[in-house]
């Protein structure tokens, strides 16, 4: 078939064509930037930490030993100042292991019950809902675990205060659950409903679709809704500086006040001295939260390409 | 392929049905459908896009009820008991009618407990030992002849294997729970030239042991394969007769027109 002449394009001048080549290859360097810049920030982030906590590597008033095995943090101390993390440590740990605890279970039935259970205006409220909650300050996090957690806890338990683990974690975790409720429910919804009609036509009932089939089909992107949800619990500072109890020592209960790494720097760099070994211990404890953050991310990823090797 | 289709008694037939009329929504799919479908043997159900052949596939092993706009009224009975009765439980039920779909959609996990994945539905933990496992598993890939092909690699991942080999697996775990009747829908129409042959022999054998009711576009599919055709048309039943009475000498113009290739 023909085509009718005015379809066919008069043939374009060389410069219009020049032009062309530079916009595209522009574009292109600009994305490339953008995907390389992301390395770099995280890349600086890393320097500039370092650098700062670098000079305690032949500090004398510090050991790295008694950094990481000792309880005692007294940094203004008049006779000897000691920078012992361990308690710290132990808190962060305890904190973000107890409120995972809680919001694993209920953000992933959330993330179940809102793909596979609900439809039309109720899945609608619910999402918006949930994201409400994932837009709540970690401030107002913390008045509230000041205010109304805490309090409760001291009357359900025998806590002597409102400011403990137990508060802390589960304030934590009800600002964890969005986040692993949204990415859980991204990763449901993106298992094909082949899946879904291939179980139901085996005689399956919804339960025994949604443990055998669609938990397999989704395990990565559950996963990694559970680690965000853990990345967020040890990275928040606010919420854990209001509602710990703020105190040095390892929990012997769960209704023990306790103190995070996080809350830590946050509450102490405004007061050191640019420069003085306070100050760089305090970059070192970034350090150390960096590589806490990284391990979690590391065994992560060993966990999924062992499961994909596996399955 | 020779059998008058007027004459067999009912014990031969593994479906009935009876003014079955299906609602989506508001839009009637289907039309007082009437059928049997006789035992051990492959029906083709046949018709132009849109005609209703794979809802009333569908209906077959109430598959069609995981969507709530469906509304059904009639019977059909299946072995001689009416699917739609209060005290069927729709797990038996797709216990004894198995399906196998368009797209190949075996589960994400190894080819060993796809083909368990049923069984392990349907049975406590410990009913059977892990040898006896074991030989089910086998015998279902002989049976789809698939074995020789994957014996090797049972632990790995069912989506890492060709379509045409997803889709014999597919058939095989259906088979450790005996089905009385299988249904297809359409079930070559992802696969090339190949499987597409490998499967319709895989129906051929099959159908010597179950019943086989199986939705095709392709009337080559049908002619070849089929012992039995339905022709439909809008959501009715136009004609069922034996395969080579529906492409040879069709009673209904219609019939005529669509297996001659007129429309559809």
């Amino acid at each position: 078939m023909r085509l009718p002449e005015s379809d066919i394009q008069p043939p374009r001048s060389a410069r219009k064509r020049w032009a062309m080549d530079l916009g595209e290859s522009s574009i292109e360097m600009l994305i490339r930037l953008c995907g390389w810049s992301s390395i770099l920030f995280v890349l600086m982030i890393f320097f500039f930490v370092f650098r700062e906590a670098f000079p305690l590597i032949g500090n004398s008033e510090f050991s790295f030993k008694e950094f990481f095995t000792s309880i005692n943090w007294r940094p203004t101390s008049e006779i000897r100042e000691t920078y012992g993390v361990l308690a710290m440590i132990v808190g962060t740990l305890s904190v973000t292991g107890l409120s995972m605890l809680f919001a694993v279970p209920l953000g992933l039935g959330a993330a179940v019950f809102l793909s596979e259970f609900c439809t039309g205006h109720v899945k609608e409220t619910l999402k918006i809902v949930i994201e409400l909650l994932a837009a709540i300050p970690s401030v107002v996090w913390g008045f509230i675990g000041y205010m109304v957690v805490g309090p409760l806890v001291v009357e359900w338990t025998d806590a002597a205060i409102g400011v403990n683990l137990l508060t802390s974690s589960i304030l934590l975790a009800l600002m964890s659950v969005p986040v692993i409720v949204s990415v859980g429910e991204d990763s449901l919804k993106a298992v094909p409903d082949s899946f879904r009609e291939a179980s139901v036509a085996l005689g399956a009932n919804r339960w025994e679709t949604i443990y055998k089939v669609l938990f397999p089909a989704a395990k990565n992107g559950l996963l990694a809704a559970v680690l965000l949800g853990v990345g967020r619990a040890i990275g928040e500072t606010m919420a854990v500086l209001m509602a710990t109890g703020h105190s040095t020592r390892i929990p012997h209960s769960l209704v023990d006040p306790i103190r995070t790494l996080t809350a830590t720097i946050a509450s102490e760099m405004g007061e050191v001295s640019r420069g003085s070994t306070h100050y760089q211990v305090l970059f070192l404890i970034g350090v150390l939260l960096f590589a806490m953050t990284f391990l979690v991310n590391l065994i992560a990823d060993l966990v999924v390409r062992g499961i994909r090797k596996n399955g | 392929m020779t059998h008058k289709h007027d004459e067999h008694n009912e014990r031969d037939d593994s479906i009935q049905t009876e003014g079955l009329n299906l609602w989506y929504g508001t839009f009637q799919a289907l039309h007082d459908i009437h059928l049997r479908i006789r035992s051990r043997m492959i029906t083709s159900l046949i018709g132009p896009s849109g005609c209703g052949k794979t809802t009333l596939l569908r209906c077959f092993n109430r598959i069609n009820e995981r969507f709530g706009y469906v509304r059904t009224e009639g019977s059909i009975r299946v072995l001689g008991k009416n699917i739609y009765d209060p005290d069927v439980s729709l797990s038996e039920l797709r216990k004894s009618i198995g399906m196998v779909f368009q797209r190949p959609n075996p589960l994400p996990i190894s080819i060993r407990e796809n083909v368990l994945f049923g069984l392990r539905i349907h049975s406590e933990r410990g009913d059977f030992t892990r040898a006896m496992q074991d030989e089910m598993v086998e015998s279902a890939l002989r049976d789809v002849q698939l074995w020789d092909d994957v014996k090797d690699q049972l632990k790995k991942r069912a989506v890492h294997l060709s379509l045409e080999q997803q889709q014999k697996l597919c058939i095989a775990r259906l088979l450790p729970l005996k089905p009385q009747v299988i249904l297809m829908d359409e079930p070559c129409s992802a696969l090339d030239a190949e499987g597409t042959e490998q499967i319709e022999l895989l129906l051929e054998q099959l159908s010597e042991k179950y019943t086989i009711v199986i939705v095709t576009h392709n009337m080559g599919q049908a002619r070849r394969v089929s012992h039995e055709c339905i022709f439909m048309l809008h959501g009715r039943m136009i004609e069922h007769d034996s395969t080579f009475t529906i492409f040879n000498n069709p009673k209904n113009p219609e019939t005529d027109q669509y297996v001659s290739g007129h429309y559809g």
